[in-house]
Parts: C-alpha cells; structure tokens; sequence
C-alpha cells in the first residue's frame, strides 16, 4: 500500500527553488531514506510533508487522502509524527513531561477536567505517565526522566525527541538526520532504534548524511540534488546509479559507498 | 504521604493555606487586614497571568482592561438595571470570556512586541470605553458599588473580605496548579518553547494561547469584581495602563512560571508602596531602585532564583 503519494510538489524560497516539481511514492511498513548533498531540500521536504510549510504547487496524499495544505497538527492526528534536525527540544520541561507532550493527541481534551484534576483525568496521567516512562526506556533515557531537557547533553536530545514522536503512535515517522553530530556508538544505537520502530509497522523516513547507515537499513531511496529527484530505488540500484555517484558522490563517494557495502 | 505533600501543588498548596490562616494573628490593624487584601486581589489576577506569560510566553498588556471590566460590572449592573450583585458578577466573568475569546483570536496571531502594543490597544480601548461613559460608569470620578448580599446576609467588614479573598486566591492556585499540570497546561509550556514542536504533536497551537488568555482574562475579571465589592468603589484607574503594567511586574519580578513566585510578586510590590510612603518623596524612587535590584540579581524573579540557590545547598532540582 502507498502510504504517502508526492505529486509534482514545488516551493520556492525568494530566488532558491527548494523543491521543484517532486514526484514519489513511499510504501507503507518500510524504511524510506531521503539523501543528498547539503541544501537539497531534504528538510524542506519534510517541512512540506508535516504541513509546517504549504507548497506552490503539487499535491500531498496521505494513506490515500490529500492532505495538502493541511494545518501540521491536523497531519499529527492523522498519524504524522517528526523529528527535528535542529533540536526541537521543550526545554523548560522535563525529559518525561516532554514524551508526554507527544502523547496530547491520545489524552482527554476537556479543559474542565484538567482545572479540575477529576478522578478520571488522574487515572489517564498516570497511564500517560507511565507509557510516556516505557518510551523513555525504549530510547535508553531512563536516567534522565526526571531532568530537565535543558541539562540533558545533545545525543540524548536526539533520542529525546525520537521517544516524543513515538509517544504520539504514529503511523509515519519522519526522522531529520537523527544522528548528526552522535559518534558511532550512538549511532549505532540510533540505527538500531530506527530498526525497531520499523518492526512495529511504523513507516520509517529518514534523512541521514552516515552512508553506512542509510545503506544498510534502507528499503528504498530517494536521492534529492538541487530540489529536484535524481535517482530513486533499492541501496543497490542507487549505489550503481552513474548519476549519483558523479553529481552528488563524486570519487570520494564512490569510496564511501564501497565502504558501507562491504 | 511526605512524599505527595513535596510536590509543588500539595505542598504550596499547603503553606499558602497556612499562611492565610495564620496572618490574621498577626496582624495588628485594620491598615494591615487592608494591605493583605489587597495583595490577595491583586495575587489573583497575577496568577491567572502568569499563565498566559509564564507559562504560556504570551504578553499581554492589557489585563487591566478585564479587571476593570469586572470591578465595573458590579457597580454598573446592580445601579443601573437592578441586576442582583451576585449575577452581575457571574455576568461579569461571563462577559469577559466572551470579549477575551473574540479580541484574542486576531490579537494572538501576533508574536513579541507587535502582541504587547496589541494588548496595550485592547487595555486602553476599554478603559476609554469605561472613562467616557460617564452616564453609566461616573466617569474618571468613578462611582460607588453596592454592597454584595448572598442568601439575605450583607458581605461587609474587613475580616469577612479577607476570609472570601483569601478563599478565591486558594481556589484560584488550586486550578492554576491542576491546569499546568495537565495535558492543557503541557501543551501551553510546550508551545513557549517550540511552536513547531507543539503543533507537530499534535497541538492546536492558535487555541490553546486563546484558551490561556481567556482564562488568564477570568482570573482579572474576578480579581477586579472582588476589589470593588470590598472597597465599595470604583475608578477607572483599575482598568488603566498602568495596573496592568503593574500585574506584568508582579509576574516577572516574583517569577515567571511559577504561580507561588507570581504571589511573592504581588506581595511585593502591592506592599513595598504602603510601607515605603515614610520615605515621602523618595518612596517611588525607592521601588524603582528595589525593583531594578531585584531583576539584575533574581533574574529568574524572586522565588525561582531563591528556590534554586536553595535547592543547590541542599543537592538537587525541583520546581518553584
Ligand atoms: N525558510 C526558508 N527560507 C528561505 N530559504 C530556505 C528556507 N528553508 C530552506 N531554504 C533554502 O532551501 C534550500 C534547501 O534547504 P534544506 O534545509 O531543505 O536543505 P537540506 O537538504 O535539509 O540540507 P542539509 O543537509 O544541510 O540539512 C537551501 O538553499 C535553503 O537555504
Ligand atoms: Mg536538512
């Protein structure tokens, strides 16, 4: 199943033709990687896709639907969730209180009851409480639940929003460069984190520059140059793409990829 | 059990209780009774406030304008339609969440600066509305309020307001504390620190800033009823500039996001006036000078900036 159609989708900043006229489909259960060179128009995309910016021209479909133009938490309650690659942190709040803001669309909205902290509200705090505390475990955060965001260091920031995204249960999660500035071993764990959520059903789209890692947990690729697709297909088509490696790889490229494929 | 009492809504909860109880013992004279009363009202409004400032990091300044709606809506009502005072109030209240929804819909479109003087407009528009209505509202000379009757008994006498003011003030932290520690008062916290992270969770970001300044607006509105009922008068100086650039201090100066600081505030600079008048001339140079003080060393505003020194002697975080 197509969870997400893009149709000849366009947006233009002054001059700077961020996306331009960009058409693929992202199947539903897979991890589907967007790569390219700096200022490509990876994170516009994803701008594109979670309704935080509205296109020029083209359209969006979700599960079928078009959703283009919608407002981002009108897409949120439909079953987008993101990551941000500059840190979009509630710093003022704790790790916990920040998966738990993830999980608002899940939570009861009569504002009656939160000024009142009704029996029924207590109950649901709890259980948002504690699934928000099984999030923060599955990221590896537990330490730090009761710890202001503001205190925490960058790599566990990175994971902190991964839990945040997942708290919202999610159908699609898309990831911006989940493990820039990690070293390897986050990374590691990173990669190993994105495998998981995969496995649950979740539509995984991942913006990453670590070749290594796109490589090896990729189902499909897409590869944006200029705001504009240059190749698509498996890591292997991709890899073997002439275009590619000339115009966004070029020999030291080339080299990379070898690397992660063998 | 401790433990529960820790937290900042049982155990805050728990002193400020105490410390309504309790002052009356201690106060030697009716002025006093008065001071406190008055920094109970004003404490009201400041906690209402400092959700829509602290919490929420939206500016407003121009919650006279709803305070002075509801000290004028138990004057006017009950002079000039006969209106029950009780009613009036409850009109009151109703009144401003309605102007506050429709006013705050464009208004809070605007962010920083451009939402200040946008508020500012709004808190100046009603009190010309209130100064140059004269027929209804006395004027800039302002006018008397009846006297508040509940099942047949007159509210009057300084111990009986300071018992009603008291018990708003409570209620009102109590609701405060509920509401910042729900899904409603997550997503007002989340927003002040990323509106794109907010919305992409799946927060309407446009109405939960509304919903913080109506409610913030209603906490001013009953503030501004409670005054008028208890000095018996009203002036359209309740509903001026300046009173709201005094709520805005109240809230900075004892702490934003934090609804015990926001009363340390009003305590503050609704008492420091009263005691500093020995000073004579001096006086307001002096509040300035204690207010300037204040900012450059308890940046934070007073009670967080306390509460985190003390916290570090004793080894570990918490919230004010
Ligand atoms: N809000 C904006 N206003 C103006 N220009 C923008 C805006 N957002 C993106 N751009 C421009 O659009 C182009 C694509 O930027 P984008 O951030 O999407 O690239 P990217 O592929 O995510 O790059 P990186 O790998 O560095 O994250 C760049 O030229 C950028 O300057
Ligand atoms: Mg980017």
């Amino acid at each position: 199943m197509s969870h997400l159609q893009v149709e000849n989708l366009s947006i233009a900043f002054g001059g700077v033709h961020a996306i331009e006229d960009l058409s693929f489909d992202i199947q539903a259960a897979t991890i589907h990687s967007i790569i390219g060179p700096n200022g490509a128009g990876k994170t516009t995309l994803f701008n594109l896709i979670t309704g935080l910016y509205r296109p020029s021209a083209g359209r969006i479909r979700f599960e079928e639907e078009d959703v283009t133009g919608k407002p981002p938490h009108l897409l949120a309650a439909r079953g987008m969730s993101r990551t941000f690659q500059n840190l979009q942190i509630f710093f003022r709040m704790t790790a916990l209180e920040n998966v738990m803001v993830g999980r608002h669309l899940q939570e009861p909205k009569n504002p009656v009851a939160h000024v009142l902290r009704l029996p029924s509200l207590r109950r649901s705090e709890t259980a948002c409480r504690e699934r928000a505390r099984e999030l923060l475990d599955f990221v590896g955060l537990s330490a730090y639940a009761a710890d202001s965001a503001g205190s925490m260091p960058y790599g566990a920031l990175k994971r902190l929003e991964i839990a945040r995204a997942l708290a919202a249960e999610p159908k699609m999660l898309l990831l911006d460069e989940p493990a820039a500035g990690c070293n390897p071993a986050e990374t590691r764990e990173i990669d190993d984190l994105i495998q998981k959520i995969a496995e649950r059903g979740v539509t995984v789209v991942l913006v990453e520059h670590d070749m290594h890692l796109v490589m090896n947990i990729s189902n499909h690729i897409l590869v944006l140059d200029y705001g504009r697709k240059l190749a698509e297909g498996t890591a292997a088509e991709v890899r073997a793409n002439p275009e590619v490696i000339a115009a966004y790889l070029g020999a030291q490229g080339q080299e990379e990829f070898d690397r992660a494929r063998g | 059990m401790l433990a529960r009492l820790k937290g900042p809504r049982r155990g805050g909860l728990l002193v400020l209780a105490l410390v309504i109880a309790l002052l009356p013992l201690v106060l030697p004279n009716r002025f006093y009774f008065d001071v406190a009363i008055l920094i109970g009202i004003n404490a009201i409004a400041v906690v209402g406030l400092n959700l829509l400032i602290g919490y929420a990091g939206q500016i407003s300044l121009g919650h006279a304008g709803f305070y002075g709606i509801g000290a004028y809506a138990v004057a006017v009502l009950p002079a000039e339609l006969g209106i029950p005072s009780w009613l009036a109030f409850l009109i009151g209240v109703a009144f401003v969440a309605l102007l506050a929804f429709v006013v705050g819909r464009p208004i809070l479109r605007l962010k920083g600066h451009y939402l200040a003087v946008a508020t500012l407009g709004m808190g100046i528009l009603i009190f010309m509305v209130v100064t140059n209505e004269s027929q209804w509202t006395g004027g800039p000379d302002g006018m008397p309020v009846a006297r508040l009757t509940l099942f047949g008994f007159r509210v009057s006498g300084v111990q009986t307001w300071y018992w009603i003011t008291g018990a708003a003030l409570l209620l009102g932290v109590w609701f405060a504390l509920n509401l910042i520690d729900s899904p409603s008062g997550r997503a007002l916290r989340a927003l002040h620190d990323s509106e794109v992270a907010a919305q992409v969770a799946g927060i309407d970001v446009a109405s939960y800033k509304l919903f913080a300044f109506v409610v913030s607006a209603i906490y001013a509105c009953v503030a501004g009823s409670i005054s008028a009922f208890y000095t018996g008068f009203v002036t359209p100086d309740g509903a001026g500039f300046l009173h709201s650039i005094e709520m805005v201090s109240m809230v900075v100066l004892g702490g934003m996001a934090s609804t015990f600081g926001g009363i340390v505030g009003a305590a503050l600079l609704t008492a420091l006036p009263q005691f500093l008048t020995v000073f004579q001339e001096y006086e307001h140079a002096l509040l300035g000078l204690v207010i300037m003080l204040c900012m450059i060393f308890l940046r934070r505003g007073i009670l967080p900036s306390l509460a985190a020194v003390l916290l570090r002697g004793a080894g570990q975080g918490g919230r004010a």
